[in-house]
C-alpha cells in the first residue's frame, strides 16, 4: 500500500482529496478493465497481463494507466475495456485484440470497430459507454462507482468524493439526526425482508445494553444472486463508511462483515479496505479526530445458506452451529452475545453514504410510496444482456427484463421470472406490467429477496423448478424444527415422483396442504418463506403438473424420465459430432447419413444435443414416435 | 495430523478465542485441505470445547471436510441460473469424466468434486471452477475437455 496521509480532521479529508484531484491528469490516458469475478471467468486476467506487456513493450507505461476496476454490470459482454478519457466502450476483448487497441486506439486515435457493442434491435454500433441501451435505462447510483475505481486503492475512492458523507455524519450531525435522516429516507434493508433501516436503528439505538453491535450480513446465499458481491468486491470503501455512518448513529463501536466462504476476492478485497482505512484513521480509534471509535472484523461463513438468516448468522458469529433462534426478544434489543444488535446487509449499507451526502430528500425522491432508492437486480437465466441491473424501485419487470434485458435469446417464448430466491416465486408473463416494490412482488406470491432474477423460458420445466428449489432447501434446512425439516422433505419426494412420470390424482392439492404447514409453523424465514415456489408455480402453471401427473409428459421437454432424444433426419448431416460425444456408444450412422439414437442404451445426458450445431437432436415428451426412415433413404 | 506447532501458531491467531473456531477450522483445512480427526481433538483439547460441539461444527459448515480432499477440488455450480441453463448436464459430464459423484473424492486423491448452490458468477453460467479458477459458459463438451487439459498438464508436469 502506498503511503497514506492520516486524516485527523473533515479538513484533512477535502486537502487529500483536493491534492489527489491535482495529481490526477483529467486527459491522461485509462484504460478501464473491470476484473470482477464474472470477467475472470472469461479469463480476464490473461487480457490484462497482455494489455501490460504491450504497453511496456511500446514504452507506453507510463502514459497509459492501467485500473483494474470491479463489476460494472455488463457481464453478459465481458471482459470489458473502456478507453478513458473518450470513454470509449469495447466488449468481449480477448488477448488477440489487445494489440489492436493499443495501436489503433490509444497511439492512432481510431475506434476498433469489431470490438464495439452492436444493438441487437437497431443494428447500430455504439462508441461510448454512456450511450449503451444496458447502461442508459438504469439509474445507477451505486453500481456507477464500480467501473471508475480500483477498490483495492483507497486513494480512489477518496479521490471520487469517498469518506466526505462520514465527516458530515461525524462532525455535523448528531446520532440522532442520522437515525432520523435514514428513517426520513424510507431506506428498507435489501436483503430480502425490506424492513425500514431508519426504524431498526432507533430502536437499537434506544435499546439497552453494552456494548452495542453492527453486522454487515455479506452472506449472500440466494441462488442467482450476485449484487453483494459486486458492491463488496468492486467498492468495499462504500459498505465500510455506511457502517461507520450507523455505527456512530446507534453507538455501537465495534462490527462484522460475516462474508460467504464462496467470496474469496470480496474477502480479500474488504481486508484491504479495512487496513487502509485503519492506515488512515478513517477507521479505529479516534476516526478523524471525532473522538468516535469503532473497528471491523471479518469472518468467513462455512458455507451453510441459514446462516444468511439473522439469528442463524449471530450464532455461526459466536463460534456455533448457524441454527436460527426463535424471535421472542428482537435482536435489535438482544443479538449478537445477548447485547443490542443492528444487522443490515451490503447493499443497505452501500446506500447510506449517499442517503447522508445527498440528503434524504433526494433519497425519497426516487421509487415509489413504500419503497425507496435504486435496487440492484442481478437479471441472468434465459435472457440476452445477463449482469447487474440498478432500476429505481417501481419499474417494471417488462421494462428490466424486455428493455434493458433485451428479451429472451434464440427467437424462444418468454415463460416467467423467478424473483426472490428459494423463498420467492415464478411470476408469469401476464404479470408482467407489475412495478418491482417490495409489497406488490409480495401481493403475486413472490417477493423481491435480495434481488435475484432468473429469467425462464419455453425450455424451463416449472415442475423442475420448484422440486430444484426443494432439493436446495432440503439441503440448507438446518433441521432444527420439524415443519421445515420433514415438510420441505415430503413434498420434495412428492415433486421426484411427479417429475419421475410416477405423479398421483391429488398430489397437487397434497403439496398445496403441506405447504400450508410449512408456511405457518417454521421457525424461520427459510422454512416460512420455502413453498413459495411450489405454490406460485402451482398457481399460474398448474397445466404443466396436470400433464406430468395426468399424461406421463413434460410440455418443456427436461424432467429426464418423461423425455427422449430424437435426431430429426431431415436436419442431421451426418456429421458425426454426437457419435463422438456419446458416453453410451448409443448414436450409429454413417457419414454423411442421418445418424439414429438407440434408445435401449441412452441415458439421456444430453451430451448429443448440447454438441450438435443443427438442431437436430430433438427432446421428445409424449409425441407418437415418428415414421421411421426407411434403410434406404439412410 | 497437522503439526502442533502450526495448529499452536492458527491457535494464536485467532486469541485462542472459542468464538473463533469457526476461522480456527478454516485455516486448518486450508493447510491440510481437509480436517484430520486428530487435528479436531487436539484444538478441543486446547480451548476446551466439547468434541460433540467440534463434530457438530464440523458436520453442520458445507465448507468442512472431514475426508481427505483430492489435489484438484472442481466445484460445479448448481445455481438456479445455472440449472436452467443445463447445469445438471455439466455436471453429469463432469461426473463421468472424473469417474466420481459430487461429494466424492477419487482413490488416488486427485480430483475432489463438489456440487455447489451458487457461485454468484450467475451471468456467465454455467460455471465450473477448478482449483479456484473460474470458467463460465460451460457446455458438456467444453468441461470435459476442461479436465482432459488439468489431466494432461499433470502428466507432463510428471514427466518433467
Amino acid at each position: 500500500m502506498s503511503q497514506v496521509p492520516k486524516i485527523t480532521s473533515p479538513d484533512d479529508l477535502a486537502r487529500w482529496q483536493e491534492r489527489l484531484k491535482s495529481q490526477r491528469d483529467p486527459d491522461k490516458p485509462c484504460l478501464a478493465i473491470c476484473a470482477g469475478t464474472g470477467c475472470q471467468a472469461y479469463g480476464v486476467n490473461r487480457v490484462i497481463e497482455a494489455f501490460q506487456e504491450e504497453l511496456e513493450k511500446r514504452g507506453l507505461s507510463e502514459q497509459v494507466e492501467v485500473l483494474s476496476t470491479g463489476c460494472p454490470g455488463f457481464c453478459e459482454r465481458g471482459p470489458l475495456v473502456t478507453v478513458r478519457p473518450q470513454g470509449i466502450f469495447y466488449q468481449r476483448v480477448q488477448i488477440g485484440d489487445v494489440a489492436d487497441i493499443v495501436e489503433e486506439t490509444l497511439i492512432n486515435g481510431q475506434v476498433v470497430e469489431r470490438l464495439l457493442y452492436e444493438d441487437p434491435t437497431s443494428g447500430q454500433k455504439v462508441v461510448h459507454e454512456a450511450e449503451v441501451p444496458f447502461y442508459q435505462l438504469q439509474q445507477r447510483e451505486i453500481l456507477w462507482i464500480n467501473g471508475l475505481l480500483d477498490p483495492t486503492h483507497i486513494e480512489d475512492y477518496v479521490a471520487l468524493g469517498g469518506y466526505s458523507a462520514l465527516m458530515k455524519a461525524l462532525f455535523e450531525m448528531q446520532p440522532e439526526e442520522i437515525v432520523e435522516a435514514v428513517k426520513k429516507s424510507g431506506l428498507r434493508g435489501r436483503g430480502g425482508a425490506g424492513f425500514p433501516t431508519g426504524r431498526k436503528w432507533e430502536s437499537c439505538r434506544r435499546a439497552e445494553g453494552d456494548p452495542k453491535h453492527v453486522i454487515c450480513n455479506a452472506d449472500e446465499g440466494d441462488p442467482g444472486a450476485f449484487m453483494d458481491r459486486a458492491v463488496l468486491e468492486g467498492n468495499p470503501h462504500s459498505v465500510l463508511e455506511g457502517m461507520i455512518i450507523g455505527a456512530h448513529a446507534i453507538g455501537s463501536h465495534h462490527g462484522y462483515i460475516y462474508v460467504r466462504n464462496e467470496y474469496p476476492m470480496a474477502v480479500e478485497n474488504t481486508a484491504l479496505a479495512i487496513e487502509a482505512a485503519r492506515a488512515c484513521g478513517l477507521l479505529g480509534e479516534n476516526i478523524a479526530g471525532s473522538g468516535f471509535s469503532f473497528d471491523v472484523e471479518i469472518r468467513r461463513g462455512g458455507g451453510a445458506f441459514v446462516c444468511g438468516e439473522s439469528s442463524a448468522l449471530m450464532r455461526s458469529l459466536q463460534g456455533e452451529v448457524g441454527e436460527p433462534q426463535a424471535k421472542y426478544v428482537r435482536s435489535v434489543e438482544r443479538g449478537l452475545w445477548e447485547q443490542p444488535t443492528t444487522l443490515n446487509n451490503v447493499e443497505t449499507w452501500a446506500n447510506v453514504p449517499l442517503i447522508i451526502a445527498k440528503g434524504w430528500e433526494w433519497y425519497a425522491g426516487i421509487g415509489t410510496e413504500g419503497s425507496k432508492g435504486t435496487k440492484i437486480f442481478s437479471l441472468v437465466g434465459k435472457i440476452n444482456n445477463t449482469g447487474l441491473v440498478e432500476v429505481p424501485m417501481g419499474v417494471t419487470l417488462r421494462h428490466i427484463i424486455f428493455d434493458i434485458g433485451g428479451g429472451v435469446p434464440g427467437g424462444k417464448a418468454f415463460k416467467a421470472v423467478q424473483t426472490g430466491g428459494p423463498s420467492g416465486g415464478c411470476i408469469p408473463e401476464d404479470m408482467l406490467d407489475l412495478p418491482v416494490d417490495f409489497d406488490e412482488l409480495n401481493k403475486v406470491g413472490s417477493m423481491m429477496g435480495s434481488g435475484g432474477m432468473i429469467v425462464m423460458d419455453e425450455g424451463t420445466c416449472m415442475v423442475d423448478i420448484a422440486r430444484y428449489f426443494l432439493d436446495f432447501l432440503k439441503e440448507e434446512s438446518c433441521g432444527k424444527c420439524v415443519p421445515c425439516r420433514e415438510g420441505i422433505a415430503r413434498s420434495l419426494e412428492i415433486l421426484n415422483r411427479i417429475c419421475e412420470g410416477q405423479g398421483r390424482a391429488g398430489d397437487i392439492e397434497l403439496l398445496e396442504e403441506l405447504s400450508e404447514t410449512i408456511q405457518g409453523f417454521s421457525l424461520c424465514a427459510l422454512g416460512r418463506t420455502a413453498p413459495n415456489p411450489v405454490l406460485s408455480t402451482i398457481r399460474y402453471f398448474r397445466d404443466e403438473y396436470e400433464a406430468h401427473i395426468h399424461e406421463r409428459r413434460c410440455p418443456a421437454g427436461v424432467c429426464k424420465s418423461l423425455i427422449e432424444y430424437w435426431i430429426d433426419p431431415n436436419l442431421c448431416t451426418g456429421c458425426g459430432a454426437c457419435i463422438r460425444v456419446c458416453p453410451q456408444l448409443s448414436i450409429e450412422g454413417e457419414k454423411k447419413a442421418p445418424h439414429i439414437i438407440n434408445k435401449m442404451q441412452c441415458i439421456k445426458c444430453g451430451a448429443c444435443y448440447d454438441v450438435c450445431r443443427f438442431q437436430a437432436i430433438v427432446i421428445r415428451s409424449g409425441e407418437a414416435e415418428p415414421v421411421p426412415v426407411v434403410e434406404a433413404a439412410r | 495430523m497437522t503439526e502442533a506447532a502450526m495448529l499452536e501458531g492458527i491457535l494464536d491467531s485467532h486469541d485462542r478465542d472459542p468464538a473463533n473456531i469457526i476461522a480456527i477450522l478454516q485455516d486448518i483445512q486450508t493447510e491440510a485441505n481437509w480436517l484430520p480427526e486428530e487435528d479436531l481433538r487436539y484444538v478441543a483439547a486446547r480451548l476446551d470445547i466439547p468434541l460433540s460441539k467440534m463434530m457438530a461444527l464440523a458436520t453442520f459448515y458445507k465448507a468442512f471436510s472431514l475426508k481427505p480432499r483430492g489435489k484438484h477440488i472442481v466445484s460445479v455450480c448448481l445455481g438456479t441460473a445455472c440449472h436452467v441453463r443445463g447445469g445438471e448436464r455439466i455436471a453429469g459430464a463432469v461426473e463421468r469424466e472424473l469417474g466420481i459423484k459430487g461429494g466424492e473424492t477419487d482413490e488416488s486423491l486427485t480430483w475432489t468434486l463438489e456440487t455447489v448452490g451458487c457461485l454468484g458468477a450467475c451471468a456467465l453460467g454455467p460455471i465450473v471452477v477448478v482449483d479456484g479458477e473460474y470458467h463460465g459458459q460451460m457446455t458438456s463438451a467444453k468441461a470435459t475437455r476442461l479436465l482432459q487439459r488439468v489431466r494432461k498438464a499433470d502428466e507432463n508436469g510428471k514427466a518433467k
